[in-house]
């Protein structure tokens, strides 16, 4: 970014700042500081949880309805799609399109499975009529599962765009930037499912 | 610009990649990987095999081993560390920590003393009588 302005003295301007070499730092930082602010966001819910969660409304329990063995494959699932997805900010420091893009798609395939998963949970609940409707326990376990499924939801659709940016217009800053923006929102869904399937599920089961 | 960020002292690790300040290496995510199977594993065998004598001590022994995976997390796979930002990051973290612990604990403590004193009244006399 060249500029012709001239001083009085007649030589060219040199600013400190000319635009070419904007630190990733300030928005890695503001992302940061979002994810803090969602991580309040699900706080809240784990407190409304933690208030309603024994409400049963005479309706079923948490050890009725959980399917431990289901909640672990979850797990497994996005702690296999946080390291492939590490692998690709690896391939990403070493300048490696291809392995970016193809961790990137292994860890939208495990990202797919996890909502596959929980879309097939969440069905076989409501059709067992134990709906968000039931009960206070229903309806701040769907409320706080289902906004984290949201997350993941909406990190997926913005993995599969980065991967059409990646292709498209290769790693450039711009798009290193955001890949690392997503693998902040990425490892913060794993931090806040360590969370979820602790207090939620295995607490939940407990007599 | 390199040499800017090299001087302030935040990417002491600076391998020479890029300047993009992010340094992830694969033994860090096998690590982090290995630790986080252990410590989900034994949670969930805690609750499914039922080996603990009480629920209380399971809940206790299960959150803790939340907390430290959460901790793992946190350093292994968003390379946390005083460093990071210039220290900005953890410090935003360690406020948003406070911040969960008042509202959490505060939510807790107050709507279970609610839930006490709020028994359900069953004779419309006893009514008139509360405080």
């Amino acid at each position: 970014m060249q500029t012709s302005t001239l001083s009085a003295a007649g030589h060219p301007v040199r600013f400190y700042d000319d635009g070419e070499h904007h630190p990733q730092q300030g928005t890695l930082l503001g992302f940061w500081i979002y994810l803090m602010s969602d991580c309040l966001i699900f706080a809240v819910l784990f407190a409304v949880y933690a208030v309603l969660g024994r409400g049963y409304a005479a309706g079923p329990s948490g050890a009725d309805l959980f399917n431990l063995p289901l909640v672990a494959a979850n797990t497994a699932l996005l702690l296999f799609s946080s390291v492939t997805y590490g692998l690709a900010m690896i391939g990403m420091q070493h300048g490696h399109k291809k392995a970016v893009l193809g961790w990137l798609a292994v860890t939208a395939l495990f990202g797919l499975g996890f909502l596959g998963l929980e879309l097939f949970e969440f069905a076989h609940l409501i059709h067992e009529g134990a709906g968000p409707q039931r009960s206070a326990f229903l309806s701040s376990f769907f409320t706080l599962v289902g906004t984290h499924g949201l997350h993941v939801t909406f990190g997926t659709v913005w993995l599969v765009t980065l991967m059409f940016q990646v292709g498209r217009f290769g790693l450039t800053p711009e798009n290193k930037r955001r890949l690392m923006c997503l693998s902040m929102f990425w490892h913060f869904l794993d931090v806040i499912w360590i969370g979820v399937f602790t207090f939620v599920y295995l607490m939940g089961v407990l007599p | 610009m390199s040499e800017h960020l090299n001087a302030s002292g935040s990417h002491g690790d600076d391998h020479g990649h890029d300047n993009s300040g992010y340094h992830a290496s694969v033994k860090g995510y096998v690590t982090g990987f290995l630790l986080s199977v252990v410590l989900t594993a034994i949670p969930f065998w805690l609750v499914m095999a039922k080996v603990l004598p009480s629920s209380g001590i399971t809940a206790l022994v299960v959150l803790g081993f939340a907390a430290v995976q959460i901790v793992v997390h946190m350093i292994y796979f968003l390379h946390m560390n005083t460093r990071v930002e210039g220290g900005w990051s953890m410090l935003a973290l360690l406020f948003t920590g406070v911040l969960v612990l008042i509202m959490l604990s505060g939510s807790i403590w107050v709507m279970y003393h609610l839930n006490t004193n709020m028994m359900p009244v069953h004779n419309a006399s006893e009514m008139r009588n509360m405080p």
